[in-house]
C-alpha cells in the first residue's frame, strides 16, 4: 500500500468515525432539547428530524399570520359532514349541553369541563387560516379558550411532553408538543366568525392549532391527555394521522 | 447521434485545461468529483420531488391567487386530471387512491437533501474557480451578439466545436446560472411559504408572493420550470452524445479517440 493511499484511507476513515460521532452527538442534544419528533425512526426520519428540530428553533414562539375580518373567507369551506355516531347525535339534541371535555394524564387535577365552563373563561380571538395538507385553504374568525389556560386549570406536571386529543369519531385522535399545546393561538374552540362553531367545522368543540396544516385540527374534542410519552396510544406514533402514513409533526 | 465524427478542419485546438491525450485511452476529469456526486444526488432529489410533487397535486389540482382558495371559490385554473379526494370537482366519476402520506415525507426529505447538496455545490464552485472558467460566460461572450450567434447555432443544430466539448457554450451557461441561481431558490421559496409554521416566523417570504395560494401557484410553476430544463438537458445529452456524457458525468473521464488530435465528442 502506497503512503498516499495510507493517509487517505486513515482520513477517510477518520472524518467517517467523526460523522457517526458526530450523529450520534447530535442526536443525543436533538433528544434532550426535545427536538426528535416520534417518527424520527425509519425511512423519513432525517427529513421530518431537520424538519422539526428547525421549526422547532426558529418558530417556538412565532404567531400564526392574523389577517383582517375583510379577508374571512365566505363561505368558509367546510370538508366534513357531521359525524354519524349516535352518541353525538343524543348530545347534538341536547343542545350539546352534555358534551364533556375530560382531561387527565399528567396534571395535578385532572377535570371534566362543560362547554358553559369552558366559554365562562376569558374568549379569547383569532383570524386565522386553515390549511389543508391537500392544497386547498380558508380564513376564518375562531373563537375560543386558549387550550394553556385549561392546561393551568387542571396543573400541567413539569416532565409533559405531549397533549393527546380525541374526538367523539372514533380513531380520530392526534397529538402536539407542549411548544404548540401551551402556544398562544393554540385554542379551543367554540365560535366562529361571530357564531358558534358549526358542526360541519367540527362544533361544539374543535382544537385549533394554526401553526399546523388541517389534520392536527381535530373536531368534536371530549378528551384531552397529557403524557411524557406518545408509546402507550394506539400504535405510539402519536395519532390517528400519524397510523395512516402521515408525518406526525404537520407545521409544513 | 453518433458520436464518431472526425471532420477534417472542424477539430480546434484542445483547452490548456485539457491535458493533451497523446496516447492514453482517456484523458482525465472533464467533470470534478464534487460536482459530479452534487449532479447525481440533485437527479435522485429531483425524481423524488417530482414524483411525489405530482401525488401531492393530485390532490387537489386546482390552483389559486392570492391567499386562500378552496372547492368553493373561483380557480385560476384547473388540471384536466382526476384527483385523489372526492370532494374535488373533476368531472371524472372515480376517485384516485391517496398518496400524500408517503408523498410528503419523500418530498420534504429530498428537499433537505437537495438543499444542502445545492449549497454545498454552489458554495463549492464560488472558491474553485467552476463558477467563474466555466458558468459564467468568458467576457467576449457577454454581448446579445455572441449570444444570438449561439442560439442561432442551436437553432440550426450545428455541432459544437471540439474546444465546447471540453467547456459550455454562452447559452448554456446562462441556462445553468439561470437554474442554479433563479429557479433553485424560488423553487425552496415558494415552497417554504407554503409551511404555516415557517412563516408563522418569517411571515414576509408569503406576503411579498401575494399569499400562501400564490406560492403555491408559483411553486407549480417553477417546477414546471424545472421539468422543461430537465426534458432540454437530456435531449442535448442524447444529441450530444449520452454515453460519452454520461461516462464523463460518472467517472469524470472522457474518452480519446484519435490520438492527439480529436476526441470523442463529449
Amino acid at each position: 500500500m502506497s503512503k498516499l493511499s495510507r493517509r487517505k484511507l486513515i482520513t477517510t476513515g477518520l472524518a467517517a468515525a467523526g460523522g457517526v460521532a458526530g450523529l450520534g452527538v447530535a442526536a443525543k442534544l436533538a433528544q434532550r432539547y426535545g427536538l426528535l419528533p416520534p417518527d424520527h425512526g425509519g425511512i423519513y426520519g432525517l427529513g421530518e428530524t431537520l424538519t422539526y428540530a428547525s421549526q422547532r428553533l426558529l418558530t417556538r414562539h412565532s404567531l400564526a399570520r392574523e389577517f383582517p375580518s375583510s379577508m374571512i373567507s365566505k363561505p368558509p369551506f367546510a370538508n366534513e359532514i357531521e359525524p354519524p355516531t349516535d352518541e353525538f347525535k343524543r348530545l347534538q339534541a341536547g343542545g350539546f349541553a352534555d358534551w364533556r371535555l375530560t382531561v387527565t394524564g399528567m396534571v395535578a387535577r385532572p377535570a371534566s369541563f362543560s362547554l358553559d365552563q369552558l366559554t365562562s373563561y376569558p374568549s379569547h380571538t383569532q383570524i386565522t387560516m386553515l390549511q389543508c395538507e391537500e392544497g386547498w385553504s380558508y380564513i376564518a374568525q375562531w373563537v375560543g379558550v386558549p387550550l394553556s389556560q385549561v392546561l393551568d386549570v387542571v396543573g400541567v406536571l413539569p416532565q409533559a411532553r405531549y397533549v393527546v386529543y380525541f374526538s367523539i369519531e372514533p380513531d380520530t385522535w392526534e397529538s402536539i408538543d407542549m411548544a404548540d399545546a401551551l402556544h398562544p393561538q393554540t385554542f379551543l374552540t367554540y365560535g366562529m366568525n361571530g357564531d358558534k362553531l358549526p358542526v360541519g367545522h367540527g362544533g361544539p368543540l374543535r382544537l385549533r392549532v394554526p401553526r399546523q396544516v388541517g389534520y392536527k385540527n381535530v373536531k368534536f374534542i371530549t378528551h384531552l391527555t397529557v403524557t411524557d410519552n406518545l408509546k402507550g396510544f394506539g400504535k405510539g406514533l402519536g395519532g390517528a394521522s400519524p397510523e395512516f402514513g402521515y408525518a406526525w409533526y404537520a407545521g409544513i | 447521434m453518433s458520436d464518431s465524427a472526425y471532420v477534417p478542419g472542424t477539430a480546434v485546438a484542445l483547452p490548456t485545461a485539457a491535458p493533451a491525450a497523446a496516447s492514453g485511452k482517456t484523458v482525465p476529469a472533464r467533470h470534478s468529483a464534487l460536482v459530479r456526486i452534487t449532479h447525481w444526488i440533485t437527479t435522485l432529489c429531483f425524481f423524488a420531488l417530482l414524483v411525489s410533487g405530482i401525488e401531492l397535486v393530485i390532490s387537489h389540482p386546482r390552483f389559486y391567487w392570492g391567499e386562500t382558495g378552496n372547492d368553493l371559490t373561483p380557480v385560476l385554473f384547473k388540471l384536466p386530471i382526476p384527483a385523489s379526494r372526492h370532494l374535488v370537482p373533476t368531472g371524472y366519476g372515480y376517485v384516485l387512491p391517496d398518496q400524500n402520506g408517503w408523498s410528503r415525507y419523500l418530498h420534504f426529505q429530498a428537499a433537505w437533501v437537495v438543499i444542502f447538496t445545492g449549497l454545498l455545490y454552489t458554495i463549492s464552485i464560488c472558491f474553485s474557480g467552476h463558477l467563474r472558467k466555466d458558468l459564467l460566460p468568458d467576457k467576449a461572450d457577454r454581448s446579445w451578439r455572441a449570444l444570438a450567434k449561439d442560439i442561432g447555432g442551436h437553432l440550426r443544430f450545428q455541432r459544437p466545436s471540439e474546444a465546447q466539448a471540453w467547456s459550455y457554450n454562452v447559452l448554456q451557461r446562462l441556462t445553468y446560472l439561470f437554474v442554479i441561481f433563479v429557479l433553485f431558490p424560488l423553487v425552496v421559496w415558494t415552497g417554504l411559504a407554503m409551511s404555516p409554521a415557517f412563516v408563522s416566523a418569517v411571515p414576509a417570504a408569503v406576503n411579498v408572493l401575494g399569499g400562501q395560494q400564490s406560492a403555491r401557484t408559483l411553486h407549480f410553476f417553477v417546477s414546471l420550470a424545472l421539468v422543461l430544463f430537465l426534458v432540454v438537458h437530456v435531449v442535448m445529452i442524447f444529441l450530444a452524445g449520452f454515453w460519452s456524457r454520461m461516462r464523463a458525468m460518472i467517472t469524470g473521464r472522457v474518452a480519446a479517440t484519435r490520438a492527439g488530435t480529436t476526441m470523442e465528442r463529449i
